[in-house]
């Protein structure tokens, strides 16, 4: 009896192999994306990589405590929540290296004194976290209307001890020598953020990055695609 | 956040369509939303929806110490929170009565009823039982936390497999799922809560609430029973009922 008053989109996006000097497996897994899917958050958005999915809503811009309050400028606020026990310190760390981000694109100067909530709960985690949550914080920005100067996607990338470089990795291929997540802007790709865990050398360093920001064209793809797909008359 | 006020109108409409025995999204007295239930990726992981409420289930399981005074018992451990997803109001330091109740109403629901065998988690008596934990998140908030919450709770905990344990003499073997298929927990039966809302001094009630509805009633009454009629769980709440 309930009339469905929200459009959802569901693309399937199949990416073809990010381009990377050695290597084979570099391409990226199976894409889905879902909007406006809560009733309550002003936006809302659940991204799906695989098997990692995490759900994202955002409250703004709305009030905010005295206490909190930037006289010139939106308070971001980022909130993670794992699926299984207390949010510890992996989490708060999460929360801050998302809220950078954020704070770079989000235009908080057009809504001074008050504060824009990214609450993100994680529903399944099968490798590349990170990388999801900052997809699904960016489609639920984008839902609910918050204004950015650019969208932003991450990608993760594993080194393998041998130098191979996987793309988007799943747990398995996370225990890898390094795992290196980057978030990148889609004006000009450069990076907005990254975190790294594990030993590389400068250049492979480099080689990640160009790998990322390859493979940061299909998901800029993907999301033109999606919202294309949800705003048309079909 | 604070909570958006209700205002004076809407109440009065509300409550004056429930006078007239209508409801907002039109429903009958004692008809439920539609319920969804979608299963994830690993053992126990379901996601309820109950109209437009939404609630995330996640069972863990853990070998741990057993209580002093059960030795021979597996710990159950229920965890429900109010995700600040579900309403701009569920901050985390403000929600504590609304938590409290929930957390208890569902312990009370699902342990005290003894719907999972904690018996059958003892691997060795006194040192190491299973610990299952049953973590709920509420994604959305539509009215009735109450029983999505128990849904949720109960599906997760049939969809869940723990892992093989052996026990030979002293030597305790705990099998990965791959060297063999994990095993389910054994549960005897399927308690699910229902809520009715009161209105008028008690004498009129309500289904599944949602979340208008929640605001402007009299009282709640929560009532946790299984297939076989057995009532595991009653509680009220608010203002007398006839």
């Amino acid at each position: 009896m309930e009339e469905e008053t929200h459009t959802d989109a569901k693309i399937r996006a199949e990416n073809g192999t990010g381009s990377s000097p050695r290597g084979p497996g570099c391409s990226l897994r199976h894409f889905a994306c879902e909007q406006n899917l809560l009733s309550r958050p002003d936006g809302s958005a659940s991204f799906l990589q695989g098997d990692t999915s995490v759900l994202a809503g955002v409250y703004g811009p709305a009030e905010v405590k005295v206490s909190k309050e930037i006289f010139n400028k939106a308070t971001l606020e980022v909130i993670l929540r794992p699926k299984i026990g207390l949010p510890g310190v992996a989490e708060k760390s999460r929360e801050r290296l998302i809220r950078n981000t954020c704070e770079a694109v989000v235009l908080g100067t057009l809504h001074p004194r008050t504060s824009i909530t990214v609450v993100l709960q994680v529903v399944s985690d099968a490798g590349s976290l990170l990388a999801c949550c900052l997809n699904a914080a960016c489609m639920a920005l984008v839902d609910a209307g918050v204004p950015m100067r650019a969208l932003f996607c991450g990608v993760a990338c594993a080194l393998d001890s041998d130098g191979t470089l996987v793309l988007d990795p799943t747990s398995k291929q996370e225990k890898a020598r390094a795992v290196l997540t980057f978030a990148l802007d889609s004006v000009e790709r450069k990076l907005l953020m990254s975190s790294t865990k594990g030993l590389y050398s400068d250049t492979e360093l480099q080689q990640c990055l160009a790998a990322a920001q390859a493979a940061s064209q299909h998901v800029f793809r993907f999301y033109r695609e999606s919202l294309q797909r949800r705003y048309s008359k079909s | 956040m604070k909570e958006t006020p209700l205002s004076n109108c809407e109440r009065r409409f509300l409550l004056r369509a429930i006078e007239e025995k209508k409801r907002l999204d039109g429903r009958q007295t004692y008809d439920y939303r539609n319920i969804r239930i979608s299963f994830g990726t690993d053992y126990g992981c379901c996601i309820v929806e109950l109209g437009k409420t939404r609630v995330l289930g996640q069972v863990s399981c853990e070998l741990v110490s057993p209580k002093l005074n059960r030795a021979t018992e597996g710990i159950l451990f229920f965890n429900l929170e109010l995700s600040q997803m579900a309403a701009p109001a569920f901050e985390p330091g403000r929600q504590s009565d609304l938590l409290v109740k929930l957390n208890r109403l569902m312990e009370r629901c699902l342990r005290n009823s003894k719907c999972i065998d904690t018996e059958s988690l003892c691997v060795v008596a006194g040192e190491k039982v299973w610990q299952i934990r049953v973590d709920l998140h509420l994604l959305n908030h539509d009215g009735n936390i109450i029983d999505a919450a128990s849904i949720a709770a109960i599906v997760a905990l049939c969809h869940f497999r723990r892992p093989d344990v052996s026990v030979q003499g002293d030597e305790v073997t705990l099998y990965t799922p791959e060297e063999r298929d994990p095993v389910p927990l054994s549960i005897h039966h399927m308690p699910i809560c229902v809520s009715f809302a009161f209105f008028q001094q008690g004498t009129y009630l309500l289904v599944d609430p949602n979340e208008r509805e929640e605001r402007v009633m009299d009282g709640l009454l929560v009532i946790a029973m299984n297939k076989h009629r057995e009532i595991c769980t009653i509680q009220s709440s608010g203002s007398e009922m006839q």
